[in-house]
């Protein structure tokens, strides 16, 4: 078992003849992921890394039953390509896109609401489901099968958890990273909850960092849950000043209830067993699963 | 990126949003000519003259005062114009002023008694949406509103399909304790608002206060307009507003070698692939006991070049004692960004006089090493993120 992408996902590219989407669906080919065509308006017909590509996204739910979409067109276009994900019924919308206008996501995520699908991102790194699927731009070899779970806002970041977690010999269910943006599809709560639901996952890495109240939701209803499964958190930012962006457009402190120290207080008091080094997320992860 | 109040304002009077009218000057005597022009124009005897810095609370610093005539537009405007305006959202320094708006004076004698409300819009991230909030509570601190009469703020969440809607505005109104002529006067207010911070892809309007004056007029006799960064390219004339006198020049700097960058008052510079990771590094920093001096993100190309530049902005910080350089590869391949650091260092001779610790970690990590290893140079390597840390102790102590 795993969460959101698997073996069986048929997996388009959206923006896939473009340089970035050529670059990381070559990757996720040669890691083995199931990727069924690509979608670039004005291309369809043509074959690229030996598979279709179609004009619109429907095109390539109908002619080869694609579920699952992965999106890498520059941000003035990516609000409407993840629209068109939707409409078409795609049920899985993962957006790499960096970048994306705060009105354009305002308005998708609207769109999108009472579609039956989940968009990831947008300005993550997408998700992997080690040994089966990867759905993104992480570096496939980090990732080892196993049964820890990996939430996180940041790229490289995830990447960091992941190497700890296998170098204690242990391995990953499913890491999502959902995004730093101010808007995102998959809250932290969503995704912890994908998490702690699947019957392979035994433990989870929640990371988030300063700026918004995703970390206290999930926490607050991981407490609610009543769940048994051990959860290790994270919060990247103590030393960021208040007021200023670091550099994920989310990432900004703007009162006192959404500094690291707060979002790890919360984390605490919900039964959350938080590192304050960011070195000692593995360690922690072997330490509660005994 | 910020506007000054005073564009902030001609962004919102081209929407129909009533504004505290004024003029910008340069100096004491453009400050009186203006002076006289905003009388013909508008009839006010006296003028506020107001320092045009991106920081809140310039009342409160001297920044904002009142001229009865025209001599004293002159003493002020020639004391603001050129001070180092310190207020409780600036440094110790303060900011320095180059430029006054000359505005009416909107709280003249009349019918009724003026009031000050406090509005903002901006977006609601628990759901998505943007959202007016406001208060009977204008001219005030939002947050020590919000602290200790929260009872005093309102909401309105916008639904993204329809936009402001007519009985949303009333219900501002209503909620304001407002009548006649005010009531109506509030409703345009607030729909006008909304429309301009839509329509100029705003991330944040901050009208404090919204007055009435004392013939029922609504106007903004303030405006913080922070625009959406990601939104410029289609805003091309707002985008020519940034005041780059504005912005630290190192990362006006940094900005333009496309390098992520935040000025912070630290003794340990760092530089790392990723905003988390490098948010994580600064922490790390801190718990091996020293301060980080900045946030840069190299993103997910870190070459030579690029490295390079990364040294030569971080050395331009004098406190700056050691340097930690964090790299996750992943599609970056560490022995490239070896070599980066290896060549940047040698382009750059006798600049680099601060220990060096090189954490690189993930695709070709062992070559990387043993490159930084092999290399002769004053560079302290790691592999893992707790030996970086260590490394950074080290050398402190």
């Amino acid at each position: 078992m795993s969460v959101l992408v698997n073996k069986d996902s048929k997996i388009i590219v959206q923006g896939f003849t473009g340089s970035e989407g050529t670059f990381h669906a070559g990757q996720m080919i040669d890691y083995g992921t199931n990727v069924v065509g690509g979608v670039t308006p004005g291309k369809g017909g043509q074959t690229h890394l030996d598979k279709p590509v179609f004009n619109t996204v429907k095109e390539a739910v109908d002619k080869v039953g694609a579920d699952t979409t992965i999106i890498f067109v520059p941000p003035a276009f990516a609000g409407d390509a993840i629209m068109e994900a939707a409409d078409a019924g795609i049920k899985v919308i993962i957006t790499i896109t960096e970048g994306i206008p705060v009105a354009d996501m305002i308005k998708a995520s609207d769109y999108i609401k009472d579609k039956d699908c989940r968009l990831i991102g947008p300005n993550c790194p997408g998700v992997i489901t080690p040994g089966e699927a990867k759905v993104g731009i992480m570096p496939g070899f980090v990732f080892k099968q196993g049964k820890v779970g990996i939430v996180s806002k940041s790229g490289t970041l995830t990447y960091e958890a992941a190497d700890q977690v296998v170098k204690q010999g242990l391995g990953i269910t499913t890491a999502i990273g959902i995004g730093g943006d101010p808007i995102i599809g998959t809250t932290t709560k969503e995704a912890v909850e994908l998490l702690i639901n699947d019957p392979e996952t035994e433990a989870v890495v929640m990371i988030g960092e300063i700026g918004g109240q995703l970390e206290a939701d999930a926490a607050n209803w991981y407490k609610e849950s009543g769940s048994k499964k051990p959860v290790v958190g994270f919060i990247a930012g103590e030393t960021a000043p208040a007021g200023r962006t670091m550099g994920h457009a989310g990432a900004i402190v703007g009162g006192s209830d959404d500094t690291a120290q707060a979002k790890k207080k919360i984390m605490r008091e919900c039964g959350i067993h938080v590192v304050d080094s960011p070195a000692e997320i593995g360690k922690k992860v072997a330490e509660v699963l005994g | 990126m910020n506007l000054h109040e005073y564009q902030g304002k001609e962004l919102l009077s081209s929407f129909g949003v009533r504004i505290q009218r004024g003029l910008v000057a340069q100096n004491a005597e453009e400050a009186v000519a203006k002076a006289k022009q905003l009388t013909e124009d508008t009839g006010t005897g006296w003028h506020v003259i107001k320092a045009q810095v991106h920081a809140g609370g310039r009342g409160k610093g001297g920044g904002v005062k009142l001229a009865k005539n025209l001599d004293e537009v002159k003493d002020i405007a020639g004391q603001i114009i050129g001070m180092d305006l310190v207020t409780p959202q600036t440094s110790a320094e303060g900011k320095r002023v180059h430029q006054v708006l000359v505005a009416e004076d909107v709280y003249y004698p009349g019918d009724s008694e003026p009031n000050e409300f406090y509005m903002s819009v901006l977006l609601n991230r628990s759901n998505g949406r943007n959202m007016i909030m406001y208060s009977t509570e204008g001219g005030m601190d939002i947050e020590e509103v919000a602290e200790k009469t929260p009872h005093l703020i309102f909401t309105e969440e916008i639904d993204p399909a329809t936009g402001i809607l007519p009985f949303q505005a009333r219900r501002v109104a209503f909620n304001l304790g407002l009548s006649g002529m005010a009531f109506k006067e509030m409703t345009k207010f607030v729909t006008a608002l909304y429309t301009a911070y839509d329509k100029s892809d705003a991330s944040l309007f901050e009208i404090n206060p919204v007055l009435k004056t004392s013939d029922d007029k609504i106007m903004a006799v303030d405006a913080k307009v922070t625009l959406d960064d990601n939104a410029l390219y289609r805003h091309k004339d707002l985008a020519e507003l940034r005041d780059l006198r504005e912005e630290s020049p190192i990362e006006v700097e940094a900005g333009e070698l496309g390098l992520n960058y935040v000025d912070l008052d630290g003794n340990v510079g760092c530089m790392v692939n990723g905003a988390g990771l490098a948010m994580a590094t600064m922490d790390l920093i801190k718990q091996a006991g020293g301060e980080p001096a900045n946030f840069l993100d190299v993103g997910g190309t870190a070459d030579a070049a690029r490295v390079e530049a990364a040294f030569r902005i971080i050395l331009k910080d004098p406190n700056v004692k050691a340097i930690l350089i964090n790299i996750f590869g992943g599609i970056v391949r560490c022995d490239r960004v070896a070599q980066g650091v290896v060549d940047a260092y040698k382009n750059m001779g006798d600049a680099i006089q601060v220990p060096i610790i090189v954490r690189l970690q993930g695709t070709n990590a062992d070559i990387a090493k043993e490159l930084i290893d092999n290399s002769g140079l004053d560079v302290l390597s790691a592999t893992e993120f707790q030996e970086a840390a260590d490394k950074v102790q080290q050398v402190l102590s």
